[in-house]
């Protein structure tokens, strides 16, 4: 089972006394994007949330053959989970700069991070005309681009995306969905992303779950679903 | 002239005092929302903590260190055991457990040390610097020791991994957790600092109103001005406020009479209130969505 990267079995999550998720199964395999596809209120941004405890869950969650259910947030970021979460989590009052040098926090290793900072300029090269800039002063494509660097700054072996195209230009996504097949090939670095534009999620994805009202439905490989016409037409409505 | 020049420096050296002990409120305030109603008082007990060392023979600058490594210990720890069970209590819950450390701290240092008045010496002679006929030494020492303590928490809270981690943690705590940062830490580490720079505060005003119970109250309600003056949410600005603040209530005192000192603060907090309510210094914030 060493190619699987994150195991999720029969994952509860509440908020308070609202139950959001009902039992969820799945897998994200070593260096593999797994998308989660449902319509609003399915539970897809709590299935991100649940995976770094940041809201109460049951359940198996295990991350490289490491049990992580139970762990505090921060401890399992420090085991290499990292989250662009919902909103971004962008520091508004610091410079874009220091958004990256906080994202690279629980990092020992000086120099690589210092040749990290020039990749993501590299990857983002607004961000370098930015550099000193406010954060909150970045357009929203600009602000998506430095959440997605901050999570990367950590150097992770698993990428939360909590819908990265939300509030983007068309181009500047498709921008942005090159680079994370790019990152993808590049470090083998596995990613959970939670999608609203289905078609899209669905190309950059090897597998698929669809979840509704916090239960997966449908999954399978990216291409049995996309070429499923019933499962596009009654789910994906395209 | 002459002794309008001499009372503003004078002011400038108990502003540095203010100064101090603003930044400890804004620090404390910046991650929780709240005033540390206590923050005086803790000061004092750290005062009476150096002045017990001093009688038992110790030279004053080991006092001085070991006084302010104490205080930042008890601050960690008053965190950790009194303050962390409510952290997510309502506001009111949580001065309420501020105002009952001031009466624990203001009464067993009553009860330990008695309410008699001490005199508590300062570090530096007598004669003033260069026989300059402005400022005592202590004046100027004290001022100094500000703005060396300011200095390194400037540089603390700007260009180490630790003090931006505590920034993160005081602006954005989700974000803090995402990225690794063990924020219920920070926070006591803010308790921590903001306790040692109290420490540092008594000691440096002890000699001039001298030690006793209450000796913080009217320092913290000049703080408290200077802090709100400067804007409660931008630490170089309470630095200023409280600057501002000291030489205000010098000068006040000397053209119409020190019954108006304490009366000036109470002015300053509630004229900023109503007309500033961001004070002099705070900070627009600039976001878009």
């Amino acid at each position: 089972m060493s190619d699987i990267l994150l195991q999720v079995r029969g994952l509860h999550a509440q908020y308070g006394q609202t139950k959001v998720l009902h039992g969820l199964d799945f897998d994200v395999k070593a260096g593999g994007i797994t998308t989660i596809l449902g319509a609003n209120g399915a539970g897809k941004t709590t299935t991100l949330r649940a995976v770094c405890a940041m809201v109460k869950t049951q359940g198996q969650i295990t991350l490289g053959g490491e049990r992580i259910d139970g762990k505090a947030t921060e401890n399992i970021v420090r085991m290499g989970v990292a989250h662009v979460p919902d909103g971004r989590g962008t520091f508004l009052n610091f410079s874009v700069e220091e958004n990256l040098r906080i994202g690279a926090y629980t990092r020992r290793d000086k120099a690589e991070v210092a040749r990290d900072y020039e990749r993501m300029y590299g990857y983002f090269p607004r961000l370098k005309e930015r550099r000193k800039q406010q954060a909150g002063t970045l357009s929203g494509g600009e602000q998506q681009m430095l959440a997605v660097s901050r999570a990367l700054m950590l150097r992770p072996r698993l990428l939360l995306l909590d819908e990265p195209s939300f509030g983007l230009a068309p181009l500047v996504v498709q921008e942005m969905f090159e680079i994370f097949k790019a990152i993808n090939q590049a470090d083998r670095i596995g990613m959970l992303l939670v999608e609203q534009n289905a078609s899209l999620a669905l190309k950059l994805a090897d597998h698929a779950y669809l979840l509704e009202t916090g239960k997966v439905v449908i999954s399978g490989t990216s291409e049995s679903i996309r070429n499923d016409e019933s499962v596009r037409r009654s789910y994906l409505g395209y | 002239m002459d002794l309008l020049i001499h009372q503003v420096l004078s002011g400038l050296a108990t502003g540095g005092i203010y100064a101090s002990m603003a930044l400890a409120l804004v620090m404390i305030h910046q991650a929780t929302h709240e005033i540390n109603f206590a923050q005086g008082e803790m000061a004092m007990f750290a005062t009476y903590l150096a002045w017990a060392l001093l009688q038992a023979g110790l030279p004053y600058w080991v006092t001085f260190v070991l006084t302010t490594v104490v205080s930042f210990i008890a601050g960690v720890v008053i965190e950790r055991v009194v303050i962390r069970p409510v952290e997510n209590a309502p506001v009111l819950a949580v001065v309420t457990v501020f105002i009952g450390l001031l009466v624990i701290f203001n009464s067993v240092a009553g009860w330990v040390f008695s309410y008699t008045i001490q005199p508590f010496p300062s570090p530096f002679p007598e004669q003033p610097f260069f026989g300059n006929r402005y400022m005592s030494s202590h004046e100027i020492g004290s001022m100094g020791i500000t703005l060396v303590l300011l200095l390194m928490l400037f540089v603390f809270f700007r260009y180490t991994p630790l003090g931006l981690a505590m920034r993160s943690a005081a602006q954005n705590p989700v974000s803090a957790r995402l990225v690794g940062v063990r924020v219920g830490w920070m926070l006591a580490l803010g308790w921590g600092l903001a306790a040692a720079i109290g420490a540092i505060a008594g000691m440096m005003v002890a000699p001039v109103v001298f030690l006793e119970p209450n000796m913080m109250g009217g320092v913290l309600l000049y703080a408290f001005a200077g802090a709100l003056l400067g804007g409660i949410d931008n630490p170089g600005g309470a630095v200023v406020g409280g600057f501002i603040v000291g030489v205000l209530e010098n000068v006040v005192g000397v053209y119409l009479g020190t019954e108006l000192k304490h009366t000036v603060a109470l002015v300053l907090i509630v004229s900023v209130l109503v007309v500033k309510p961001s004070g002099l210094f705070g900070k627009v914030h600039v976001s878009r969505v």
